[in-house]
Formats: structure tokens, C-alpha cells, sequence
């Protein structure tokens, strides 16, 4: 698989998880026109681009919260079809939702175990069970976490963080897909979240990560793919890229090999 | 990794004040406050029509008639809960308790015998009835559901739609007569002095009631125990074992003070040889049967509603349609399901209210379906979705058919009760709204 102008990292292998030529419209609205990504094991793929760029759009094709119009799926090099969530998870792809997407009215481990839920041998719900389960993981991502039995509306934004990344983190995800994960924290959170992508990146988990923050993403990312109205500009290592290369291709949709001095020098007013 | 699961257990939000206050000493017992207050609210307002009638309401009888009359709306009550949690709404109840009962009425007088051609005194006539009625609650309810949930029709529409078309075809069902005249095992499931259970059975049932109370506190507190949980003091759960324990065998006292007509008790003395004493034979009606069938659906009702996934899923998609989708939650059906859990108990309410008539009318149901929210509104349901209780909503169809019953007993008359019912409406709702934006700030 080619990628214009850039040279890949990690070629050997299949790689985790391709989206081919992905196109979605919303009424004549192009949202994602022929895009192509792919992740492999262990690494971390940076999706940026500017507001309106598609990036969320593309990943929720992956991620089964909307289909794709055309355009295909490839998990382990083969073809597949994530019509929902249901298909993804089953597909070992979890995802972090910049919404967070938590019910606020039902507590931390109805959240993380949403959808999955614990049930006894009869099919009742296996609550403590749960929430024993909830109370690991929280200890991992939040050990200062102690509100098992309040509704998440009373919890604070970072506290509802964790819970969203418990719950991907929980079912051993294969593919993690992680939209704008730091938005809502602050510092020692953030850093938090961090250590965490490397332990994860460490494990195995590949991680397509979606940021504004274009430090985060040449802290995190081993491969760096650009949107810019729905397109692709195009995926480089982020080894061979400057930030302000990187900033030339979101805000110009210049590739580092056409983009001139002068450009650069634009770039900073 | 922090071992969480292994370290001691934390107090969490539980945690009692250093100094013990009335207020830590309530959250110690984890009652649900909100329930607790609508009960002393209930027990309020009967002590107030109670005196104003000079002592008169609060008798085993009339207590008796008014937890009858308010069984069929807090039955389906109990399903509107978890159709307005999931945003939804079901102004259709009235007309499908109308329906159900009138084919009851037509089954056991006409199709029976003169289709099926069943013996008059085939013993099972009645589960036979009471099956189809809630086939045909079922089958009402999947249809709207499905309309709702996969086609996209807004549940206001389709069941307005459904009020009127379903009170439409009871007309049809019997060429708009009244029919009267139902099977004898059937019409004990309308109460009475014969469809009550009698003093042992109503003793049996509270002991019973007791036995469960202890072994849920019992089975919850070793549950919590295996995860190494914080768990109630022991003098909490006492208190919770001794007043629940007490509570029950009061009312089951009360039940069994309640008598049977004079008249009726001095023909069965007759039929049966039983010499009557002087001052008339007292034969104890205990819990009549309706009741009972209600204790069962709130009990089954909030099983599903806490401890069942699809009582989960309701909740969390009223919460946040968009998480539950994005869980994987299968909201569409969950949808459905909860209108077709609305028929079966429309076809329940319907079996009382056609036992209670011994029969059915065109207008059996009429209105139900705003008495019925207005329960489950009452009882803290919110229209904002995501919250209620199936609890709340039986004590809130008991507050309002208490108003309407203490106020009739007082002699104001049925508009009087309309403008007072609506008036409490808005006031619980208000009352509920202000508090909450009061706790949150």
C-alpha cells in the first residue's frame, strides 16, 4: 500500500487495521473523500487536521457509530463489514468518544460495563461483580477514585475520563480509537493519559489517536496522518517531519517535499 | 498497578459524619429518601382527609376499596415508568384497557361457549381469557413499539393515534353494547368479599413478606461482603428487618379487620350450616386478590428495572440515547420491548377492571392514560428521561387516587377532584423540579 510522499515505518507485517478509499457525505456535504489510513501493532497513529477536517467522521467508520458510503475495512488483512459498535468490539476495536459518550445517570461500572454487562447464572446483573471489576481498573487510571455508587453527572470531568478509557481499556481492545482523549484534563491528568498511550502502545494496542494539540501527537504518534476538508494530505513518520512541516500540511495541505521556505516563513505571520 | 480489589475496603461517599446526626444516621441505613418522603407524604394527606371527615375514612374497609380502585392505574403505572425513562410517552393505556377488557367480556360470553364450545364449567376459562387478553395487550403493544422504534414515528404521535383508533375498534368488537356476565374464578380477580384471600392465607402471605425482607438483607449484605464492600451496620439493616417486618404484619392485621357484608356473610353462614353469633358472623377478607397481583408486578417490574439488562438499557438510553447506541446497546428493540411490557400490563389492568364490572362498557380505561402518567410523574419520573422508579410510581398512583377518594368522601364532586388532581400534579413536579435545582447548586 502507497501513501503519497511518505516513506512508512514498521512495512513488515499485516497491518491491524486498514481503512481503504473511505468516502461519507452528509446530503451533498463530501465529510470524508477517499481516504486511506492503517495501523499497525504498537503504534500510534496521530489523526489531525483542523476543524471540519473529517477526522472524527473517518474514525467513526471504524469505530461502527456511522458507515462508511464507500470504501473498505481491513482487520489482520481481511476484508470486513462494522455496520455498529456491536461489530466493532467484536472486532476488538474500542473506542473513546471526544463526547465521552457515558450515560450520566447510571454510575461508573453500569458505564464501563455498558452494552457488556456482568449477569449472574440466572441473567441478572452481576452488580458487585461489576463493580469489583470497575474498582481495578479505576485503581490503574485513577487510583484517587472512590465515587463507585454516584451517577456520573456528579463526577468531574477527569473522573468521567477515566471512566470512558476504563471502559476501552477494560475488554482488551486490539484497536483503540482515541478522539481528542486529553481535551477536557488538566496537567497531571494529561500526563495521566500519556503514560498510559505508551503502556498501551507497549502492550501491543494499536492506537489511532485524533488531537488538536500537534505537541501531543509528535510526543505520542510513530506515524502522523493529515486532513484537510475531508482529504487526505497525506501520512509521514513523524521522525522525518519538523511540527511546522506537520503545520504546513494541515493549514496548507502541503506536503513536506512541496512546501518552501516561504511557506514556512508564512506560517509564522 | 495499584491493587484496588485487595486494599481495605474504602468508605466511599457513605462515610458517616464524625459526630452522629440524624441526617448521617438516615444515609447509614441507605433508604431511598425520595420513596421514604412520598410514603409520609401519602400518610399525610390521608390523616388530613381523615379528619376533616371527623375520624370516618381511615376504616380497613375503605382503605381496602381505595388500594382496589388504585390498582389498575398503578399496574400500568409501574410500565410508564419505564417508558417515559426511555423518553417515550404511552397516551394509548386508556384505550387498551378498554379493548383488552371488552374482549375478556366477549371471550368468556360468547367466543367460549359458542365458538370454541367450551363447558360452562370448564375449571381453567379463566387463565385461558386472561392468557389471550395478554397475547392481544402484547401484540397492540409490539405494533406501536415497532412503528415507534423502527419506523420513527414519535411515540407522542403514534399512540395518540393509538387512543383513538384502539377505543374505535372496541365499538366494533360489540357493536357498541355493554356485555356483562363473566366467568366465577375470573371475577375474583377483581377483589371483593370473595376475591379477597381470608385471614390465614393474608397472615401467610405476611409472614412470607417477612421471610423475604430478611433473606434480601441477608443475601444483599453477604454480596457486598464477598467483594469486600462497605457494608450497613448491623443495627441499620435491624432497624430496615424490624420496621419492613412490622409494617407488613400491620397491614395484613388491617386487611384481616376488614369483614364481609353482613348480608353476605349471614348467606354464607346459611349455605354452609354455621351457626351465626350474636352481632353477626365476621368473616375476614384479608389482601384482596388485586392487590396481590399488583404487589407481584411492582415486584417483577423493578427486578427488571434494577436487576435486569434490559431495565439497564432503558435507563442508560434515557440518559444518553447516543451512549447507549454507541455501547452497542440494540436500542431499537429495547424500544419495542418496553411498549410490548406496556400491553401485558394494560391486558393485567384490564383483567381487574372487567372483574371488578363483571363485565365491560364502550368506556372501561377512559382517561386512564393521564392518571397513569400523572402517577409516574408523581412518583419521580422525569420527562427528561432517565430517571424514575417503579416504586415511586405505585406510591404516586396511591397520592392520587387517595385525593380523589378523600375528597369524594368529603363531598366534593368529581370535576372538584379533577381541579384539585391537576393542581397536585403541578405542584409535585414543581416541588420536584425546585429541589433538584436546589440540591445542585
Amino acid at each position: 500500500m502507497t501513501v503519497t510522499g511518505a516513506t512508512l515505518a514498521h512495512m513488515d507485517g499485516i497491518p491491524l487495521a486498514e481503512m481503504q478509499n473511505i468516502s461519507v457525505a452528509f446530503g451533498g456535504v463530501h465529510a470524508v473523500q477517499n481516504v486511506t489510513v492503517d495501523l499497525r501493532p504498537g503504534e500510534v497513529v496521530g489523526l489531525v487536521g483542523g476543524n471540519g477536517a473529517g477526522k472524527t467522521t473517518l474514525i467513526r467508520c471504524l469505530s461502527g457509530a456511522h458507515p462508511a458510503d464507500s470504501g473498505q475495512i481491513l482487520i489482520d488483512g481481511k476484508p470486513v463489514s462494522i455496520a455498529n459498535p456491536r461489530d466493532a468490539k467484536a472486532y476488538g476495536i474500542e473506542t473513546i468518544y471526544q463526547t465521552l459518550a457515558l450515560a450520566e445517570n447510571i454510575d461508573a461500572s453500569a458505564n464501563v460495563f455498558l452494552g457488556r454487562e456482568l449477569t449472574s447464572r440466572f441473567g441478572d446483573l452481576d452488580d458487585a461483580a461489576m463493580e469489583s471489576a470497575t474498582r481495578k481498573v479505576m485503581g490503574r487510571l485513577n487510583p484517587n477514585f472512590k465515587n463507585f455508587k454516584t451517577p456520573v453527572v456528579s463526577l468531574s470531568g477527569g473522573q468521567r475520563q477515566a471512566i470512558a478509557i476504563a471502559r476501552a481499556v477494560h475488554f482488551n481492545a486490539r484497536i483503540l480509537i482515541m478522539d481528542e482523549p486529553t481535551a477536557a484534563l488538566g496537567p497531571a491528568e494529561t500526563a495521566q493519559v500519556r503514560d498510559l498511550i505508551k503502556q498501551l502502545k507497549s502492550e501491543g494496542i494499536g492506537i489511532f489517536l485524533i488531537s488538536h494539540d500537534i505537541h501531543d501527537v509528535f510526543d505520542l504518534a510513530d506515524r502522523i496522518s493529515v486532513m484537510l476538508h475531508g482529504k487526505l494530505v497525506g501520512t509521514v513518520n513523524k521522525a522525518d517531519v519538523t511540527t511546522d512541516e506537520v503545520l504546513a500540511m494541515i493549514i496548507m495541505g502541503k506536503l513536506p517535499t512541496e512546501v518552501t521556505q516561504r511557506d514556512l516563513a508564512a506560517l509564522h505571520g | 498497578m495499584t491493587n484496588v480489589a485487595g486494599a481495605p475496603p474504602v468508605q466511599g461517599q457513605t462515610k458517616p459524619r464524625s459526630r452522629p446526626s440524624i441526617s448521617g444516621l438516615i444515609a447509614q441505613t441507605e433508604i431511598d429518601l425520595r420513596l421514604f418522603g412520598m410514603l409520609v407524604a401519602l400518610a399525610v394527606i390521608l390523616l388530613a382527609f381523615d379528619i376533616m371527615s371527623g375520624g370516618q375514612m381511615i376504616s380497613p374497609t375503605n382503605m381496602v376499596t381505595l388500594s382496589v380502585q388504585a390498582t389498575g392505574i398503578a399496574i400500568i403505572a409501574t410500565g410508564m415508568v419505564l417508558v417515559i425513562v426511555s423518553r417515550n410517552i404511552d397516551l394509548s393505556v386508556g384505550s387498551l384497557v378498554g379493548f383488552v377488557a371488552m374482549s375478556y367480556a366477549l371471550l368468556m360470553t360468547d367466543w367460549f361457549p359458542n365458538i370454541l364450545h367450551l363447558p360452562a364449567d370448564f375449571p381453567l376459562t379463566w387463565l385461558l381469557a386472561l392468557a389471550i387478553g395478554i397475547a392481544i395487550g402484547a401484540a397492540f403493544g409490539a405494533l406501536q413499539g415497532f412503528i415507534i422504534a423502527y419506523v420513527g414515528v414519535p411515540s407522542f404521535i403514534v399512540t395518540l393515534g393509538g387512543l383513538l383508533s384502539i377505543r374505535g375498534l372496541v365499538w366494533y368488537l360489540s357493536s357498541g353494547a355493554a356485555v356483562s356476565g363473566l366467568d366465577p374464578t375470573f371475577q375474583l380477580i377483581g377483589g371483593g368479599a370473595a376475591g379477597s384471600m381470608g385471614a390465614t392465607l393474608t397472615w401467610g402471605v405476611g409472614v412470607v413478606g417477612c421471610l423475604a425482607i430478611v433473606w434480601f438483607l441477608f443475601t444483599a449484605r453477604r454480596q457486598r461482603r464477598r467483594f469486600e464492600f462497605p457494608v450497613r451496620p448491623m443495627w441499620a439493616e435491624a432497624v430496615i428487618g424490624v420496621v419492613g417486618c412490622m409494617a407488613i404484619l400491620g397491614l395484613a392485621a388491617f386487611a384481616n379487620a376488614n369483614y364481609w357484608p353482613k348480608g353476605l356473610a349471614t348467606r354464607y353462614a346459611a349455605e354452609h350450616g354455621i351457626a351465626v353469633p350474636a352481632g353477626g358472623l365476621q368473616i375476614s377478607t384479608g389482601f384482596p386478590y388485586p392487590i396481590m397481583l399488583l404487589i407481584g408486578v411492582t415486584i417483577v417490574m423493578s427486578w427488571v428495572a434494577k436487576r435486569r439488562r434490559f431495565g439497564r438499557f432503558v435507563f442508560a438510553y434515557g440518559g444518553n440515547p447516543d451512549a447507549a447506541t454507541l455501547a452497542g446497546i440494540n436500542t431499537r428493540w429495547t424500544i419495542l420491548k418496553t411498549y410490548v411490557v406496556m400491553g401485558i400490563l394494560c391486558a393485567l389492568a384490564a383483567a381487574v377492571a372487567a372483574a371488578r364490572l363483571n363485565g365491560s362498557t364502550l368506556d372501561v380505561g377512559q382517561s386512564y392514560e393521564l392518571y397513569v402518567i400523572a402517577a409516574a410523574v408523581v412518583g419521580g419520573t422525569s420527562f427528561a428521561g432517565g430517571t424514575g422508579s417503579i416504586a415511586g410510581a405505585v406510591v404516586g398512583a396511591f397520592v392520587m387516587q387517595s385525593i380523589a377518594y378523600g375528597l369524594s368522601f368529603n363531598g366534593v364532586n368529581s370535576p372538584g377532584q379533577n381541579v384539585v388532581a391537576g393542581v397536585v400534579l403541578i405542584l409535585a413536579v414543581g416541588f420536584d423540579a425546585w429541589n433538584r435545582r436546589r440540591s445542585r447548586s
